[in-house]
């Protein structure tokens, strides 16, 4: 076996292709994408949509097959599954309460009852829904339920921890509150941390390095690193210019497409 | 709570059992043909004091109990494999489509044949009409489980058929599936006295047996006793339905 080596990346893309049929045409969602994460690396990925974003992630849970290229995942000896996704709608199951939804990924992990209980007792608090153990999901407002499914996510200890546009659906301020809970999260596990998200803005906030993600099918277009300390303000000025790197990444994207139409 | 509902129900009842007591009374039918509700205490008292009431019902609850048991569990074990599993739907189509139209009483022959005049024979009817109510509704309601569901627990490694029956599509059909076990519930007791009319012993053949006799107030006891019988399991669902509902809003 191969020796852990924490410099190693934690995932490694090479070539990753997608492409479906339907109607007897093949549409290709992502076309020879690379790209590296470094371990506790916090990358957010941005994007227009349809750009291939969610596709990366379903692939690397597994929920895709890709049709080339290969992802390599490297072990990490802390966690005890390499990825857990949060989805955009929380996705609770509406028959379980919610500490049973918290333990839901637990139960293939080979934990006795009680044991589960308790890990799903401490993601739970983690996520600061400490005594919401006993409700149904339908009582939780939209934050609650995404951070019982931010828990769910947590509570099998993943490595990598795969969130796809977690907070599109709130309202602005819930989701500054829980930008911030993400953060702190990612702070005090030292999870690795790949965040897809349509908002520019969100993504430099949250991220030490925003993937810009363009063209149809999708392929890297930038990578950004933000050197910028924790605690951020969101109203910092280097995130504003990075943002508007960004945006200009994409728009020369979105450019270049027009110049395809033109051709 | 609302008592217009409740007052207008009542009334409604008490006009329906007047009519009915006035009919016969006034002499618009022969009381033979159609007992007056006032007759009826009477009957069921002569009915219950000789034994014969407490071992029909027995009886009829037994076949009853049986073929509902028989009939919901194969059904809702072939909807739901046939709900999870395309290819085994497309294998049992046509023979579904030739078998579900055959009304539960035309087995009543093979049953018979095959069983005699026996207990069995009388569930195996019952049971039929049940099967196909549940087979349909277990069927389709696997089928309609949230796919997002699905996903989530393929996302959490739940990937075997009998991880995502237990952890997703079960729990997920069980709404629907309860719907198609309390109509069968009352198909069943239809089939019940249908059953028993070719001499199985119940409350079918003992109506068939009083009505023989023209002691049609037996018949009306019978017909009220199921229809007692009916809305007590059917209470009884309903409970149990909303305590394992609780999760709906």
């Amino acid at each position: 076996m191969e020796a852990v080596s924490l410099q190693q990346p934690i995932i490694q893309l090479r070539g990753l292709a997608l492409a479906f049929e339907q109607d007897g045409r093949r549409t290709e969602v992502l076309h020879g994408l690379d790209l590296d994460v470094r371990r506790g690396e916090f990358v957010a990925i941005v994007g227009p949509s349809g750009v291939g974003k969610s596709t990366l992630l379903r692939v690397l849970i597994g929920l895709a097959k890709p049709t080339a290229g290969t992802v390599a995942l490297a072990p990490d000896p802390n966690a005890e599954r390499p990825l857990a996704l949060v989805f955009q709608d929380a996705r609770l199951l509406p028959w379980r309460r919610v500490l049973a939804n918290v333990a839901f990924g637990l139960e293939k992990m080979g934990l006795d009852p009680a044991e589960r209980r308790a890990r799903a007792q401490r993601a739970l608090a983690l996520v600061g829904l400490r005594d919401m153990g006993d409700r149904w999901p339908y009582q939780l407002s939209g934050d609650q339920r995404q951070r019982v499914a931010l828990a769910r996510a947590l509570a099998v200890n993943p490595a990598i921890l795969l969130m796809d546009e977690p907070f599109s659906a709130l309202d602005v301020a819930t989701r500054e509150t829980l930008q911030d809970e993400v953060v702190r999260i990612w702070h005090e596990t030292g999870k690795t941390v790949l965040f897809v998200t349509h908002d520019i803005d969100e993504a430099v906030y949250l991220a030490d390095r925003v993937i810009a993600l363009g063209g149809k099918p999708g392929e890297v277009r930038s990578s950004r690193e933000i050197v910028l300390a924790r605690p951020r303000r969101r109203d910092a000025l280097a995130l504003a210019e990075i943002a508007a790197q960004v945006k200009a990444d994409l728009a020369a994207e979105a450019a270049a497409a027009r110049d395809d139409w033109v051709i | 709570m609302q008592r217009r509902p409740l007052i207008l129900a009542a009334l409604g009842l008490a006009a329906f059992l007047a009519i009915w007591e006035a009919v016969p009374r006034l002499g618009l039918v022969n009381p033979m043909l159609l007992p007056p509700p006032s007759a009826l205490p009477a009957a069921f008292l002569r009915e219950f004091r000789s034994g014969l009431w407490a071992d029909m019902v027995a009886l009829s609850l037994g076949h009853y109990l049986l073929g509902f048991a028989w009939g919901a569990g194969l059904g809702a074990i072939f909807g739901i494999l046939t709900g999870m599993y395309l290819p085994l739907d497309w294998l049992s189509a046509w023979v579904v489509r030739l078998l579900r139209p055959i009304p539960n009483l035309a087995w009543a022959p093979f049953a018979i044949i095959w069983f005699g005049v026996e207990q069995a024979a009388a569930v195996f009817i019952i049971s039929i009409g049940v099967f196909w109510i549940v087979y349909f509704a277990a069927q389709s309601a696997i089928r309609s489980v949230d796919r997002d569901l699905i996903e989530v627990a393929d996302a959490f490694g739940f990937r075997s058929g009998r991880e995502r029956l237990v952890k997703v599509l079960l729990p997920g059909a069980i709404p629907g599936i309860l719907v198609g076990l309390r109509t069968a519930l009352g198909q069943a007791w239809m089939a019940v006295v249908a059953a028993e009319l070719n001499g199985v012993s119940g409350l079918g053949s003992r109506m068939m047996q009083a009505s023989s006799l023209l002691a049609t107030d037996i018949v009306v006891v019978y017909m009220l006793t199921m229809a007692a019988l009916y809305g007590l399991m059917d209470a009884g669902f309903v409970f149990a339905q909303t305590r394992l509902m609780r999760w709906k809003p």
